[in-house]
């Protein structure tokens, strides 16, 4: 039964969560990493079903008193996202398994891990409305109180943020999600409904709303900074790795391709809060002053170049966006992994408390001048694809505009390079900070963890095909092309 | 052309990059301690690098294209695409020379630096990224090079521990050409996109279908990328900085790899130039203030790498006035020269350094005695960058000067620049070998490994340019038009004789020295200019983010709390006005209703 794989793709970890979260802690723990492994492997069958259009779908009446359909699906834009959130998952359940932070019961984190994994696959998977708005709402509260119980200091009120701001935003997709449903009586994904021209242009303002938050675009970023640097090192790992995809996801399958045409008459609107974003980030993290709140906030600059390549509505902006994607989730969730291992060995993010880790921990420095140059946008790696193509994505849309755009954008691209090499500046050069002293360098599970990313940086860098290939075949950018 | 894929000259290409780069990437996985097989596996990327370059000459086949897809995004198809000719093949003989020279002197120069495997393995990459920018066919190709470049020079650069200015040059060499990278990137997508193609032969044969505009555009794009590399004012301030980095690195930087891709560059991608007048004027006008600028900030420098660092700047200057003028192959012509004896240079400059523990002119003298093959190789070096002939530069350089007949203004700086040229070669010569050894030193040549790479470079230092004319009698024509540069440069020479032989002039300058020697307080101007600003802005934008973006959603938050705090007063009201409240809710929402009708929602 081919088609009940993507619903044991959602099933294993669901259950996996259930059984983990009664289990003792290391039993627990250990168990998490078998079923994330799992899941792994049946989320990445489906690539041997590849053709164009979806490669397999699943519906079937679920509620049907609600018109609730169990409807699922991928393709060659979900496939890359699903995979790597199954990647990151095994990656946090692996390092938790070595490493849990305070206050331990490493199998509760483990659980919720699992949890949230189940609800962003749900949320890539779902081809009905209303399923896809249950999936978006369920990775939340765990993700809430994963930062909540294990996170840093300030932790409850970034918690709290978190929780109450991407709700406000899930507020408005509930309303856009219901708008649809009842003027055309389906929520089905996979089609585009029949709305008026007004009526797309209210429910394209209040999805935009939505993803906005989660992407998040500027100026509706601000829980990002807090939540990130609260978190703890999985829990940043996977907010900057996928969770934000939700929003850059949601903006195409939902935004995209249920209101088109509204989605084409706001996309300048888009494109320059994007730029904004590129900027604002990039600036902010020049003056930053804490590790993993600059990585936070560079978060925001280079999900401002996905969401340009999206605005620009065009087959090589999306393309562009779907392996900028990637290559964020696998670079941040790297230089998030090494902040975490930075900040347990000194216990100070403060950028001027560190420095000189090249003398103390060479192959830590080495890692982290690896994601740094990867992370601005180096080409050769990952990063440098999707933002160099969002840049001539927007200048193939011509227009005083759009060309406007595409060079504040590269110049955003040299922004990132110095508040990066500043970074390294900072922690890995100079003589050896006090906080930085007598620490030991990377260890074999941290390696572990890190490595799969490093070589997905080098592999997409070298073969971005890998992501771009199978989401030309999408539907989605097939009509994309035609307009 | 031919444009058939041609296997050999492929699989030729991909090896030439191919295996300095995987060596290299090996290398950064070697432990530490493994010094020799760190050594080892530089020594073979470049050498392997150099052995296949020296195929692809002897196998001479005519221009070669071989293309392979990398990916498509949406109709922009981008290719991994080399083109293989003369020109590529001697450029990449060039750079594994260069860079075998400096893996084997580096053996010696670095010992006892724990940090040396990664920094052998950070050359071979640099190499390999070098080399991708000279075999590629593909602008997207050429430009992973490019950037790859930068980062490894900024490694390099940063890897000296000892130095505190070390990671801030860097970080100046990478931001600096990064920031001219933005033009570049610019340029190739206004060109790919226009054209509809990366591959540099569709994007050359479809220059001549682009309007005048686009073309200039386009053009002066690629020169901001190309100024940056390349040490152009006024993107040049990196360089003379850059030499923080450990001293074969400089050889590196200056001789083959970094400031040559521009070079190299320009004339790979000539026709977009030439169809532009403006961007060659442009051109020309850059070149010619980099070339005195360059000249003059070198004659004032105590740091003896900085005398050569300013020289390279000048000599770029030099390449690049020909380009202006259309003489590509004079420009490749003194480009290989230069290598040669830059390179060589600044190996010899290491061996001084090694003995006397500083980079100080005022701390060098007499240094002859004891370091014979240090003394004439160097000599043969400076003799080479003054134009003395029969020595390489000599050729080269005429070459150049003949080319700017046609512009006199960029000829005369050509000629002015000579004559500078020559002078503060001559006094580095002076200050260094000649006069009164320091207390505390003692002269030696420097251990065998690193003498090998000074008589290797020695050799096309002084018979390159012979060499060279006769294979090509075109490149130099003997005539009258050779007297006046000779004769300036022998007047430098006479005047540097005269003015530094018992004492350096310079120190009478007094505090002008110093401000002469950093580039005429450019870096101040770049400072005030750029880095200022752009650093007052991002602690207005953290400043605005903080205070305004997240302070209205806190405000948010505390107002929805007080409104709660007083709606739950309201609530505990008495029942009339409790009434009136659910009235006034219903009113609301049916008005609500109405409006959405009536926009047409609902």
């Amino acid at each position: 039964m081919v088609n009940l794989l993507l619903l044991w793709t959602l099933a294993v970890p669901l259950a996996g969560a259930a059984i983990v979260a009664v289990l003792p802690d290391r039993t627990g723990r250990k168990l998490a990493c078998y079923v994330a492994l799992l899941t792994l492997g049946l989320a990445a069958l489906p690539v041997m079903w590849r053709k164009a259009g979806m490669w397999l779908e699943m519906d079937w009446a679920w509620v049907p008193a609600f018109g609730l359909r169990m409807h699922l699906g991928v393709d060659g834009i979900s496939y890359p996202l699903v995979l790597l959130t199954a990647l990151l998952t095994v990656l946090c359940c692996g390092y938790t398994l070595w490493h849990t932070p305070e206050p331990g019961r490493g199998n509760v984190l483990s659980s919720l891990l699992l949890l949230i994994e189940a609800g962003i696959l749900a949320t890539f998977l779902a081809q009905d409305l209303v399923l896809f708005f249950i999936a978006f709402e369920v990775v939340l509260l765990p993700m809430a109180a994963v930062i909540a119980v294990w996170g840093g200091p300030a932790r409850r009120r970034a918690a709290l943020k978190f929780a109450l701001y991407t709700l406000a935003g899930s507020v408005l997709l509930l309303v856009g999600v219901i708008a649809v449903v009842s003027l055309t009586g389906s929520g089905d994904m996979t089609r585009v409904p029949a709305l008026s021209a007004t009526a797309q242009m209210w429910i394209f303002g209040v999805f935009a709303f939505a993803f906005a938050v989660k992407s998040p675009l500027w100026p509706l970023h601000t829980w990002l900074p807090d939540a990130h640097t609260e978190a703890p090192t999985v829990g940043s790992v996977i907010l900057a790795g996928v969770l934000l995809k939700m929003g850059t996801y949601g903006l195409i399958r939902v935004g995209m391709g249920l209101t088109p045409d509204a989605f084409r008459q706001a996309a300048p609107v888009l494109g320059v809060l994007a730029v904004c974003a590129i900027i604002v980030g990039s600036l902010v993290c020049l003056a930053q002053t804490e590790l993993k709140r600059l990585i936070a906030y560079s978060s925001v600059g280079h999900m401002g170049f996905i969401l340009l390549g999206i605005a620009t509505g065009s087959t090589i902006g999306l393309q562009a966006a779907l392996v900028g994607n990637i290559a964020h989730g696998v670079l941040t969730g790297l230089l998030f992994f090494l902040a975490g291992a930075i900040k347990d060995r000194s216990h100070t993010g403060q950028l001027t408390e560190l420095g000189g880790l090249r003398e103390q921990a060479p192959w830590l420095a080495g890692m982290i001048g690896f994601a740094a140059l990867g992370s601005l946008g180096l080409p050769g790696l990952a990063g440098f694809w999707g933002e160099a193509f969002a840049i001539v994505a927007a200048w193939s849309r011509g227009g005083p505009l759009w060309t406007t755009l595409a060079i504040v954008a590269a110049i955003g691209g040299a922004l990132a390079a110095a508040y990066l090499l500043r970074l390294l500046r900072k922690v890995s050069h100079g003589p050896l900070a006090p906080s930085l002293e007598g620490v030991h360098d990377a260890r074999w599970p941290e390696v572990v963890a890190w490595v799969p990313l490093i070589i997905l940086a080098v592999l997409l860098g070298l073969l971005p095909v890998l992501i771009i290939d199978p989401a030309a075949g999408a539907a989605l950018i097939s009509e994309a092309v035609g307009k | 052309m031919r444009r058939s894929a041609n296997g050999v000259s492929a699989g030729l290409s991909v090896g030439l990059i191919g295996v300095p780069l995987l060596l290299g990437l090996v290398g950064l996985l070697v432990p530490q301690r493994n010094r020799p097989d760190a050594a080892a596996l530089g020594i073979a990327g470049a050498a392997i690098a150099v052995a296949i370059a020296a195929v692809m000459l002897a196998l001479r086949e005519g221009p070669r294209e071989s293309t392979l897809d990398w990916v498509a995004f949406g109709d922009l198809q981008v290719t991994l695409a080399t083109f293989v000719d003369t020109r590529a093949v001697l450029m990449a003989l060039t750079v594994g020379i260069v860079a075998l020279c400096v893996q084997v002197y580096s053996i010696s120069y670095l010992r006892g630096d724990e940090r040396y495997g990664p920094y052998a393995a950070q050359i071979s990459i640099f190499t390999a990224a070098m080399l991708t920018v000279v075999l590629s066919g593909d602008l997207i190709l050429l430009l992973v090079g490019w950037e790859l470049m930068g980062a490894c020079s900024y490694l390099l650069i940063a890897h000296d521990r000892g130095l505190p200015d070390a990671p801030r040059a860097a970080v100046k060499a990478f931001l600096v050409t990064r920031v001219g990278d933005v033009g570049f990137l610019l340029g190739i997508v206004l060109l790919g996109t226009k054209v509809g193609s990366f591959k540099i032969s569709d994007v050359l044969a479809g220059v001549g279908s682009l309007d005048k505009t686009t073309v200039t555009i386009a053009a002066l794009l690629l020169l901001a990328g190309v100024a940056g590399k390349s040490a152009q004012f006024p993107l040049h301030t990196w360089l003379p900085d850059a030499m923080a980095g450990p001293t074969p690195i400089s050889a590196l930087i200056h001789a083959a790899t970094m400031v040559a891709a521009g070079v190299y560059v320009v004339a790979r991608l000539f026709p977009v130039f030439a169809a532009s007048p403006a961007a060659m004027t442009v051109l020309g006008v850059m070149a010619g203030i980099t070339l005195l600028l360059g000249a003059l900030a070198a004659i004032a420098a105590d740091d003896i790498k900085r005398v050569l660092a300013w020289s390279t700047v000048s000599q770029l200057g030099y390449m690049m006035a020909a380009l202006s003028v259309g003489a590509v192959d004079a420009a490749m012509f003194h480009l290989f020269t230069h290598a040669a004896f830059k390179a060589l240079l600044f190996l010899g400059a290491g061996a001084l350094i090694h003995v006397v523990g500083s980079n100080l002119l005022s701390r060098m003298g007499g240094m002859r005695k004891g370091m014979p093959l240090t003394f004439v190789t160097m000599t043969i070096g400076l003799g080479a960058l003054i134009g003395v002939p029969p020595l390489a530069g000599f050729w080269s350089k005429e070459s150049v000067v003949t080319a700017l007949a046609d512009r006199p203004w960029l000829g005369t700086a050509a000629l002015a620049g000579i004559a500078i040229t020559a002078w503060y070669s001559t006094r580095l010569w002076l200050r260094a070998f000649f006069g009164q050894v320091p207390k505390g030193v003692h002269p030696h040549d420097p251990p065998g490994d690193m003498k090998f790479p000074l008589v290797l470079l020695a050799i096309p230092a002084a018979g390159l340019g012979w060499g060279a004319y006769a294979v090509r009698h075109d490149l130099v024509h003997f005539g009258p038009e050779l007297v006046l540069p000779l004769a300036l440069a022998g007047l430098g020479i006479a005047l540097g004789v005269l003015m530094c032989r018992r004492s350096d002039p310079i120190r009478r300058l007094g505090r002008a020295g110093p401000w002469i020697a950093s580039g005429f307080g450019l870096d101040t101007v770049q400072r005030w200019l750029v880095v200022e600003p752009v650093r007052a802005l991002a602690r207005i934008a953290k400043a605005i983010d903080t205070s305004v973006v997240d302070g209205v959603v806190l405000g948010t938050g505390q107002a929805t709390r007080a409104a709660g705090s007083g709606l739950a007063a309201w609530h505990r009201a008495v029942l009339p006005r409790a009434l009136a409240g659910v009235l006034a809710g219903a009113m609301v929402l049916a008005a609500a209703g109405i409006t959405l009708n009536l926009v047409g929602v609902w």
